[in-house]
Formats: structure tokens, C-alpha cells, sequence
């Protein structure tokens, strides 16, 4: 199945994002980590693990009358760090937006741990993890040392 | 260098140079010599949770270098219990000071006060995170006892669940290639991220339950006490707490050379019966405590420690 069949399988947006690429069965997950699961009143469609000649399967994402901020962009680094990010006006592709997951992941999410100093909310240093290794995924909090389950960070976005 | 908030802050080499400046500066730390290479600085004791050898011994150190200490004294009538900040209360201290000894109760918290911080940040224990200068006090223990540090075969034994003691110096030790026996009751094993952490930088780690099986071909034996606060079950605490009792009778076979450590306080894992044996090392390590710390000090503080200390310290 071509990439063009696979993005058919649900309607064009007119305005809007397009997540593509993303992780086979990530698209969840993805949701979750950008705030956008449950209580939302834009129009979200996903379909799910549908043939990709670069993954062998992936997710896709469109979400209608919302562009991803760059806030959203550094939440998505951690899940889906090589997906494919299109900002759509009048149903054409007007930017495309590049997702950089750096040495460090600053202000993004908040550490997991319960007794890490950064769980007092009035302390005002910025919340810091440390990329440790990105295939597969390996965070560390830059204070306490202790490594990030991804699962509990997606709960953790700041 | 700024400050000393992991072992990680230290090469080896510089891990050497720090023993060797405590090395020579044991007559001052006995009260022998007089040289006061830290006068005129100031040191803020910060304790946040409970400590007697760490405070004393980090007070003693600054002392016994001519330096001044500053404490904050009981948390309980502290700025904190008005909800201070710590990011407020390092801004306050570092004005005062010119290095800063710390324990605090939430792990990471050495590492955020280093980065509100001007001054250096010694890490006197954060929750169950590290504890470094215990680590070089440890190791200053070793190398006083055996000459080296390479290769040596030490049995870490009793709580290594939540004791940052034995998790820093674990790390430690096998940076410098030595072999690790853990022995544990299975409720306090030694984390597993740590111990794939461990044997990631090339550890050779043995776990067991047989403390007693284990000493024979050591060269240092590691006890540390099982710590009622951290048990929700009065009889599980009850089983692991009985679980080692280090006797002088335990010692029969076990090498000429080995040493016992314990960062102390002891409860009732190593018997008095053992204190009179040539194998009992934890009162001096408890001092080596001051020598230690007081090598830190001057190495954070940009301080030379001189290479012929009789010639440039007095009588005191």
C-alpha cells in the first residue's frame, strides 16, 4: 500500500496538523503526551499500524484547527522523536516542522521520581532530564540521577 | 571543578590526588600540627535531615584547617519550616560562605543547590541518592589498609537496598577494578539498576544471602546496619535484622589482612567481639572522616595542600 493510500484511509483536514510516522501503536500514547486525548473538542482522526516502506508499520495523526506550538513539538520529541510533523492551511501542506530531541530535555516534562527535589512545584529551577541514549529512548533527571519510564512521563508533562 | 555532588564529579586520578592530600594531612587532623590553610573561610553547614559523623565531621575538618563554620542549626526553627525555597535558602547561605557542606532529604538536591550556587556544593547525602565524601572517607580506609585500591575483592553486606553508602561505593570501587560480593537478605538486595549499571562499566558482581560464606577470601568486609525506618512490617523487619551478626568467632579463617568497615551507627550487626580484633576498622574509618573532608575542602576551595607538611604547619 502506498504512503498516499495510507493517509487516504481517513478524510484530508482543511486546517490543521499531520502527525506521520509515528510508532507503530504510539498514536495513544502521542495523544496523551500532547494533551489532546479525552478532553478535547477539536476533530482528531488515527489510524493505526498501517503499512510504512520505512517502518515496516506506523501510526498517523490528524488533528483539525490546531498547529502544534513548539512546546507540543518538544512533548512529541519523547515519543515519537522521528515522526513527520505537517502544518495544513487550506488543505495543502504549508510548513513542515522539524522535531530535534537535543542532550537535554529542558522544561518539558517533570521528573518521575516521587522523592526527586523538583517535586516541590515552588522550587523555581528549570525541570531538566538528560538524554542518555535515543534508540531506544534513555532519560535520566539532571538532579536525582534517576532513569524516566516513559509510561509515567507522559502523565509528567509540564 | 566545582563541587562534589557524585562520584562521578571525580576522575580517578584526581581520586588518588585527594588520598594522597589526606594522607599527609593526618597530623593536622590528629591535632599534632597546627596549619591553617583555610583561614579566613567560611563554611555553611547545612543539614536538613539528621546527622551526627557527617555535621561533626565536616565542622572538625574546616576547624582543624583554621576555617570558620556557620550552621544552620535545627531545621524545625529554621527558615525552611516557613517554606523557604531550598533555591532560597542557597541564594542566602552562598552570600555568607565560600563553600557549602549539605544532606538534605530529597534525593537530587545537592545537584540543584550546586546549580543555584556560586560556592561549591560538598553532597553529605541527598535522600537515598550518593554520598561522596563517605565514598572518599571509605576509600581512604581501604588504601590506608592495603595499600591500594585495584583488585581488591570486598563484600558489601546488609541493607544495599536503601543504603547510599554502599551504592556510591560500589560505583567506586569498580572504577577502580575491584571485585563485588553482595550479600543481602533478598528483601534489601542491591537495586537491579544498579547492579546492570554496574557490571555495564565492567563489574564483576556476585550476589548472595551467605554473608558468612563470603569473608573468607576478602580483603574488606562492608557491613552496613538494616534500618527499621525503612520497613511498613514490624516482622519483616524483625527477620532481616537478625539476618547478620558479624562475630569475633566468624573470624577464624578469614585473611590476616581483611578489614571490617561500617559507616556506623551500628546496631547489632558486628558484635562487640569483634572491635578488639586486628580485622575491626571503623572507628578509624569514622575519623578518617575529618582527614578526608578536610582534603576536600582545600581541593574545592583552590587551596594547595603542601607537599612537606612538618615544614609549613607550628605547633599548636
Amino acid at each position: 500500500m502506498s504512503n498516499e493510500q495510507s493517509m487516504r484511509r481517513v478524510t484530508a483536514i482543511r486546517n490543521g496538523t499531520v502527525i506521520d510516522h509515528v510508532p507503530s501503536g504510539q498514536a495513544l500514547r502521542v495523544l496523551e503526551m500532547l494533551g489532546i486525548a479525552g478532553e478535547t473538542s477539536v476533530p482528531v482522526s488515527l489510524v493505526m499500524n498501517v503499512p510504512s516502506k520505512k517502518l515496516g508499520s506506523k501510526d498517523i495523526i490528524k488533528v483539525e484547527d490546531r498547529e502544534l506550538t513548539q512546546t507540543e513539538l518538544d512533548r512529541l520529541a519523547l515519543v515519537a522523536p522521528d515522526a513527520h510533523v505537517a502544518i495544513i492551511r487550506a488543505y495543502v501542506v504549508a510548513e513542515k516542522l522539524s522535531i530535534n530531541l537535543g542532550e537535554e530535555v529542558v522544561n518539558v516534562v517533570r521528573c518521575t521520581f516521587s522523592n526527586c527535589i523538583t517535586t516541590n512545584s515552588r522550587e523555581p529551577l528549570a525541570h531538566r532530564l538528560r538524554v542518555v541514549s535515543r534508540d531506544p529512548l534513555h532519560l535520566r533527571c539532571h538532579y536525582c540521577g534517576r532513569p524516566q519510564d516513559l509510561d509515567e512521563l507522559v502523565k509528567n508533562a509540564l | 571543578m566545582t563541587g562534589l555532588i557524585t562520584m562521578d564529579d571525580l576522575t580517578n586520578e584526581e581520586i588518588l590526588d585527594i588520598l594522597d592530600d589526606a594522607e599527609r594531612l593526618l597530623p593536622v587532623a590528629k591535632g599534632e600540627l597546627y596549619l591553617p590553610l583555610l583561614q579566613g573561610r567560611i563554611m555553611g553547614n547545612l543539614f536538613f535531615e539528621p546527622s551526627t559523623r557527617t555535621r561533626m565531621s565536616f565542622e572538625t575538618a574546616m576547624k582543624r584547617l583554621g576555617g570558620g563554620v556557620v550552621n544552620l542549626g535545627d531545621v524545625k526553627t529554621s527558615s525552611v519550616v516557613k517554606g523557604e525555597t531550598l533555591y532560597d535558602t542557597i541564594q542566602m547561605v552562598d552570600g555568607y560562605t565560600d563553600i557549602i557542606a549539605m544532606r538534605h532529604p530529597r534525593q537530587g538536591a545537592a545537584q540543584y543547590a550546586q546549580d543555584a550556587a556560586r560556592v561549591p556544593i560538598l553532597n553529605g547525602g541527598d535522600g537515598a541518592g550518593n554520598h561522596p565524601t563517605q565514598t572518599m572517607l571509605d576509600l581512604f580506609t581501604i588504601r590506608q589498609a592495603h595499600g591500594k585500591l585495584d583488585g581488591l575483592k570486598v563484600v558489601l553486606a546488609g541493607d544495599l537496598r536503601y543504603g547510599r553508602t554502599v551504592h556510591s561505593l560500589s560505583h567506586a570501587l569498580t572504577r577502580f577494578g575491584c571485585e563485588l560480593i553482595f550479600a543481602s537478605p533478598g528483601l534489601l538486595r542491591m537495586p537491579a539498576e544498579i547492579v546492570s549499571d554496574l557490571q555495564g562499566h565492567g563489574a564483576n558482581v556476585t550476589e548472595t544471602e551467605d554473608l558468612y560464606g563470603s569473608i573468607n577470601d576478602a580483603d574488606v568486609v562492608y557491613m552496613t546496619r538494616i534500618q527499621k525506618e525503612r520497613f511498613a512490617d514490624e516482622d519483616e523487619y524483625a527477620r532481616c535484622a537478625g539476618a547478620y551478626k558479624l562475630h569475633a568467632k566468624h573470624l577464624a579463617d578469614v585473611k590476616e589482612d581483611m578489614i571490617i568497615m561500617h559507616p556506623l551507627p551500628r546496631v547489632d550487626e558486628i558484635h562487640p567481639s569483634v572491635d578488639s580484633t586486628r580485622h575491626a576498622r571503623y572507628f578509624e574509618q569514622a575519623f578518617n572522616g575529618v582527614v578526608a573532608r578536610m582534603a576536600l575542602l582545600c581541593r574545592l576551595l583552590g587551596v594547595a595542600v603542601p607537599a612537606d607538611i612538618s615544614a609549613a604547619g607550628g605547633a599548636l
